[in-house]
Formats: C-alpha cells, sequence, structure tokens
C-alpha cells in the first residue's frame, strides 16, 4: 500500500480532515437497490472525483450529501452521512439550511430564467445573508469573481442569465452555488454539456475552489478526474469498489474492475 | 481479411425496380397526407366564412337605426316647470307629427301617424328636458328613431309589390313615409343603441348594454372565483400532493368534470346557489359563481399542464440552493407556468362567456329593462339576450339577434386576442 506517495498526496493528507463522512449508506428507489453500503470519508479542502459506468448510483450518492433525494418520493435512504460530525438526515437538520452549506451544480447548465445578478442573489436573498443592497451587491461580485466570470459579465448584470453561452451559464450556475458560501460543493458531472475550452476553464476553477471548499465531481471524463481531483471513488453497481488517492487509482488501482473501467475496457 | 470481408453485410442495390417503387409509395403517402390537411383546413375556413358572412349579412340591418328628425314643441301648458319629468311628451310627440301632416282628420288616420317614430320617442324626449329644464316653452328638434316597421320599410326589408294584406305597412302609411323621407327628415345613422341601451319590448329601443354589462359581472365573478381556486388546487395536485388512490380518484374526476354538460352544472347551482344559499335568481353573482364550477376543471388541466411543462432543471436549481418548496413554487414554478395558465383561463373564460344553457336554468333569460349596476341585480347575459331576441316574434329581432351574435363574436375574438397578447408579453420577459 504505502508505495511512493506523490508529494501532492502527502501535503494534501497533511493539512485536510474528513468533511464528510459516510457510513453503510444504502439507498433505494422504490425496489431499486441503488446504493449498497457505501462507506467514505470526503475531505475538507480538496477535490474528490465519484467515476463508475452510467447508472452504477454516482449521482444517486451525490445527491444523498445534499439531500436532494428527499425530493423524489419513492427514494430511500439508509445510514448515516455526517457533515463536521452532524448526521445531516437527524431530524433536527432542515434540507433547506442544508443545502445552503452543502452546494450544487448539475450535469446541464441550468440558469433561472431572471437576470445575471438575480440568478446569483436568489440564494443569499432566501437565506437571509445581505443585510442591504450593497451587501448584495457585494456577495454578487465576489461570487462571480470567484466563478472567474465577472470581467465578462459586470457591464451587463441585468441581461438574462440564459443569454449566457454554455460555459458561462455553467460558472453563472457556479457562482450561483458559492454565493450562498457553502462548505462543500458537489458537481455532478458538470463538464459533460460544455465544450474544451469551457470544459477547461471550469476545471481552472474547480482548482481555484479547492482552496476553500471541498468539492465533489461526478465525471466520466478519466483524464478529468486525473487533473482536477486528489481523491477518486470508483462505483460500480451500487457498490463502492475503491476509494484511494487519484494518482493510486490512476496508476495502480487494487481492483482489477477499476483497471478495466480506467483503461477503457468497460463503462 | 478475407474472411472479415465475406461476413461483411450484402450491398444493397438502390436502384432495384421494387425498392424504387417503395419509395414512390412512400412519396405519394406523403402527397396525400398533406393535401388531406389542406383540404380539412380548407373546409373549416369556409364552414367559418359562411358562418360569418351569414351572420353579417343578416345582422348588418341591425348596425344602422332609421331616425326621424322632428321639432317638438314643448309648451308650458304639457310640461311644468316644477316636475318636467310629468309631462305629457306623448301628446308633444303626437303634434309634432300631425304638424307634418295638417290635411290628415280622421283620428284612426292621425293613430297611425303618431306611431310612425318609436314608442321611446317620448322618453328619449323627456330625458332631455329634464335634463335642461330650459328648454320648457322653447321649439327643440331632435332625432327620434322610427318604430319597427318603417324602420323596415326605410331599410328595404320591406317589399312593396307584396300584396297589401301581406304587408305590415298599408299603401297609405307608405305614402306618408315616403312624404317624410321627400323631406329629408329620415337618416339612418350608426346604431350605437345596440351597444347603449338596455332590453326593450320594442326592436328599435332595444340594445345589449344590460346583457353587456350582465356576462362582465358574470364573468369577473367566475374569475375572481376559478383562477385562485384553480391555481391553488392544480399548484397542490401537481407539487404537493402525496401520490396514491385519493389523489389519483381526484384527478379523475376534475377530468370528469370537464365533461360534464352545462345544464347539469345550472341544475346544480339552482338547486344549492339559489335553492339552499338564497342567492337572488337571474344576478351575475349566481351566474358566474356556476360558470365558475364550469371553468374551474378548464383552468386545473391548463395549469396542471403548464406546471408540468416547467423544465425540472429549473426546480433542481433552485431546490439545490436551498429554496423551499413554496418558494420554488411562486418563485420559479408560477411565472415560467403564467403564459400557459392565462391562456388556459381566458380560453375558459371565452368558453364560459358563449354559455347559456345553464344560465338558462337560473333565469339569466328574465326579461329586464335596466342595465345591472352590480352583481346582485337582475340581468341578461350575452348569449342569453341573444336566445331571448331569437325568440322574439317582431321582424326587428331577426337582424338584431344577428348583430348581437357578431358583438359576442367580437368579445370572443377581443379575449383569445388577449391570451396572445399576454402570452407574449410574459414570454418577452425573456
Ligand atoms: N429518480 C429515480 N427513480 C428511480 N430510479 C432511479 C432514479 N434515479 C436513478 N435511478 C436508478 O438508480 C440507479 C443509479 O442511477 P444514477 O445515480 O443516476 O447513476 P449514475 O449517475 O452513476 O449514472 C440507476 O439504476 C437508475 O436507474
Ligand atoms: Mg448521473
Amino acid at each position: 500500500m504505502n508505495k511512493t506517495i506523490t508529494a501532492e498526496a502527502q501535503i494534501a493528507s497533511n493539512i485536510v480532515s474528513a468533511k464528510i463522512s459516510a457510513r453503510k449508506v444504502n439507498v433505494f428507489y422504490g425496489d431499486t437497490h441503488a446504493i449498497k453500503d457505501v462507506s467514505i470519508e470526503i475531505l475538507d479542502r480538496s477535490v474528490t472525483a465519484f467515476i463508475g459506468p452510467s447508472g452504477c448510483g454516482k449521482s444517486t450518492f451525490l445527491r444523498c450529501l445534499n439531500r436532494m433525494n428527499d425530493t423524489i418520493d419513492i427514494c430511500r435512504v439508509e445510514g448515516t452521512i455526517e457533515l463536521d460530525g452532524h448526521d445531516i438526515y437527524d431530524a433536527s437538520v432542515d434540507p433547506v439550511q442544508l443545502r445552503a452549506r452543502v452546494g450544487m451544480v448539475f450535469q446541464k447548465p441550468n440558469p433561472f430564467p431572471k437576470s445575471i445578478y438575480d440568478n446569483i442573489a436568489y440564494g443569499p436573498k432566501i437565506h437571509g445573508l445581505a443585510q442591504s443592497k450593497a451587501d448584495l451587491d457585494g456577495i454578487v461580485e465576489s461570487a462571480l469573481r470567484r466563478a472567474a466570470l465577472w470581467e465578462e459579465v459586470k457591464d451587463r448584470l441585468a441581461a438574462p442569465g440564459t443569454g449566457l453561452s454554455g460555459g458561462q451559464q455553467q460558472r453563472l450556475c457556479i457562482a450561483r452555488a458559492i454565493a450562498t458560501a457553502p462548505e462543500v460543493l458537489l458537481m455532478d458531472e458538470p463538464c459533460s454539456a460544455l465544450d474544451p475550452i469551457a470544459t477547461a476553464q471550469v476545471e481552472e476553477l474547480i482548482d481555484e475552489l479547492r482552496k476553500s471548499y471541498s468539492v465533489v465531481i461526478v465525471t466520466h471524463s478519466m483524464q478529468q478526474a486525473a487533473r482536477v481531483s486528489q481523491k477518486t471513488a470508483f462505483f460500480h453497481l451500487g457498490l463502492m469498489l475503491e476509494y484511494d488517492d487519484t494518482s493510486k487509482i490512476f496508476t495502480n488501482p487494487d481492483h482489477e474492475k477499476t483497471q478495466a473501467y480506467i483503461t477503457g475496457r468497460f463503462g | 481479411m478475407t474472411d472479415l470481408a465475406s461476413s461483411a453485410p450484402q450491398r444493397i442495390d438502390w436502384s432495384d425496380a421494387e425498392l424504387r417503387k417503395r419509395l414512390a409509395r412512400r412519396h405519394s403517402g406523403d402527397k396525400w397526407l398533406k393535401f388531406a390537411g389542406i383540404a380539412a383546413l380548407a373546409i373549416s375556413f369556409s364552414m367559418l366564412g359562411i358562418l360569418v358572412l351569414s351572420l353579417v349579412s343578416n345582422g348588418f340591418a341591425a348596425f344602422t337605426q332609421t331616425h326621424l328628425k322632428l321639432e317638438f314643441e314643448i309648451s308650458a301648458d304639457r310640461v311644468s316647470a316644477e316636475d318636467p319629468a310629468a309631462g305629457n311628451y306623448r301628446a308633444i310627440v303626437r303634434d309634432a307629427m300631425l304638424g307634418l301632416f295638417p290635411e290628415v282628420t280622421s283620428r284612426a288616420d292621425q293613430r297611425e301617424i303618431a306611431n310612425i317614430p318609436s314608442n321611446g320617442a317620448q322618453y328619449i324626449l323627456r330625458d332631455r328636458v329634464v335634463a335642461d329644464p330650459a328648454l320648457i316653452g322653447t321649439r327643440v328638434t331632435l332625432s327620434v328613431p322610427v318604430s319597427d316597421p318603417y324602420d323596415q320599410l326605410a331599410k328595404g326589408l320591406v317589399d312593396r309589390k307584396t300584396p297589401e294584406a301581406n304587408r305590415r305597412v298599408n299603401d297609405q302609411e307608405i305614402a306618408w313615409f315616403d312624404r317624410l323621407e321627400e323631406k329629408g327628415l329620415v337618416s339612418k345613422p350608426l346604431n350605437t343603441g345596440l351597444i347603449t341601451n338596455a332590453d326593450s319590448r320594442f326592436p328599435e329601443l332595444a340594445g345589449l348594454r344590460g346583457a353587456i354589462l350582465g356576462s362582465f359581472y358574470a364573468l369577473l365573478v367566475c374569475f375572481l372565483i376559478s383562477f385562485p381556486v384553480g391555481i391553488a388546487a392544480a399548484i397542490y395536485l401537481e407539487e404537493f400532493a402525496p401520490k396514491n388512490k385519493l389523489t389519483d380518484t381526484v384527478e379523475i374526476n376534475i377530468n370528469n368534470l370537464a365533461a360534464v354538460p352545462s345544464v347539469v352544472f345550472g341544475l346544480l347551482a339552482l338547486a344549492v346557489f339559489i335553492g339552499w344559499f338564497g342567492l337572488p335568481r337571474s344576478a351575475p353573482l349566481v351566474g358566474g359563481m356556476t360558470l365558475a364550477l364550469m371553468t374551474l376543471p378548464t383552468i386545473i388541466i391548463a395549469t396542471r399542464a403548464a406546471v408540468k411543462a416547467v423544465p425540472p432543471s429549473i426546480r433542481e436549481a433552485a431546490l439545490g440552493i436551498g429554496a423551499s418548496k413554496h418558494q420554488v413554487v411562486f418563485g420559479h414554478v408560477l411565472p415560467l407556468a403564467m403564459p400557459g395558465i392565462l391562456t388556459g383561463t381566458i380560453i375558459g373564460l371565452a368558453q364560459a362567456l358563449g354559455e347559456t344553457a345553464p344560465l338558462l336554468l337560473i333565469g339569466m333569460n328574465a326579461f329586464i329593462t335596466q342595465a345591472p349596476g352590480g352583481i346582485l341585480d337582475s340581468s341578461t347575459a350575452l348569449p342569453t339576450q341573444i336566445f331571448i331576441w331569437a325568440d322574439s316574434p317582431e321582424r326587428g329581432f331577426v337582424s338584431r339577434t344577428s348583430a348581437a351574435i357578431c358583438v359576442l363574436l367580437v368579445f370572443l375574438i377581443l379575449m383569445n386576442a388577449l391570451a396572445v397578447v399576454l402570452r407574449k408579453r410574459f414570454e418577452r420577459r425573456w
């Protein structure tokens, strides 16, 4: 196990601690058993990638982390998921508030059909994070700056968000997610609808976000996982077969299925 | 490589006669479909054209009204300055008419001549004098409508060649009227009374003011009830209701409700609103409530469809940043669904505007000569007014019925245009 650990992974393991820890999580859609006994520790200030063939449950597990699965009637979640040591499925936790702390970016860019400004301002407004208009302006600007979108849109904040290009829309969605000052950012295939240039921009952004957030990203691109993440989890048929440092997963995985998947022999 | 070549699929010869024939058949199928579509459109448009054309040609006569310009002498012994409303205006009109025919002395003839202006002429004159009592003791020139038979005569709807016995105006009367025309006293201005007058026993005085206001009040009540209730019900069913047997039953029954014949709603309203609640008969309030029952399913179905059509990604986006359920619904789903909801609502209201049967049952087909001042006053509605006029024996009501249908159609077109405008307006926001 302890062969050559890369310098990066060493740094990561030194400075980061577990942000989310899930134990024996099972998810059912009616009778379908979509996630089976998954336990994982997701680290703070790092990027964790979920990889695996389609339908293996990556999105399902990701959506457990901010309780988006609550909105699906037939979905049932068992096991414990802790954020900073507190069970997020506890009765005392309000999913509405949880989602401000655990932001989410979706596969298809989904800006609201409102202005760019209102897209960002919506979250802080409903959570009461801004005391004044000036406050809100500040939040909007800093979110757009951190999403590397400010320079492109600062002159047209009143223009509709849906009028931006695909890559800009996705960065707008990221800005919207980080405007509520989340601690964790969940991204479900955030680049699958983007062209290579926009993808590169978003990846750069993810690398930047890692400094302040714990980022979990689902991706179908091995290269992307290798480029942006420090930890990688491999899912297969609802099981998490392997979870380790990204460098390890991509160079010397323990599991033969992982090996087969990352070399493109199935998936 | 050789065994790969042999396992490769056989090449298809697209120039083969059989395949070409099949292709030709497919193309001719396309052509037929297109032709059938155009034919169906042509048939429906010509039907519509015939309907509108016949309505307009029938109703055309009612768009004008024959008037007679008369000089009335408002003498002080006929009208007292203390109470101008109580004056003997009937006699004044009679005098004005007889003054034009000084040679007629027989009482019977004089009576006939006095009947040329409408019976309403005296009231028009009275209203004029009451509004301006200074006119007492002076001579006033006023244009007043002529009674229905002479209106028909002036419009050429009476054939002078038919035997006198079969005509509603005899030769003598025609001669008198021709004299009036020669003197240039007869005019045919636009019939504004059709819109501004309330109903009347006399066709030349009858108008749609009461019916239009009645329909307006009824639709207002209908909208105020069915719009909020329909949206609330649809939102609950679509966003909040648990998926169980009860919800399914409710859903099925709402769809059934939309298919219930309207006369049944009329019976229900008669029994419940009038029978139990004791609400007044013939009132637009009850009419509106009845129409609301019918419009409700339309609005619910339209709202649900519009809400369903809101992309799930928008809901997810809002939920994903921590919007609560009602914030998602009111902040995102409803605004996006609004064009569809409004379209459905206006179509529902347009249906309600044309609805006749339930209004007949709750008595909105009464003969009421005063326009309603509110939702509790007795009144008719446009479709029931058409029903009443179509049923009236006077010749003048024939063209008025068609004219009233034209007015109803104009309102329907305006409402549908409003639906289009509103939809465009809401969509243009983004
Ligand atoms: N809303 C849902 N209702 C029922 N089954 C679902 C739903 N979402 C996902 N599933 C099922 O759960 C399994 C995992 O799906 P998902 O998490 O979307 O996989 P992935 O994101 O890895 O492609 C699949 O078998 C899928 O059919
Ligand atoms: Mg997925």
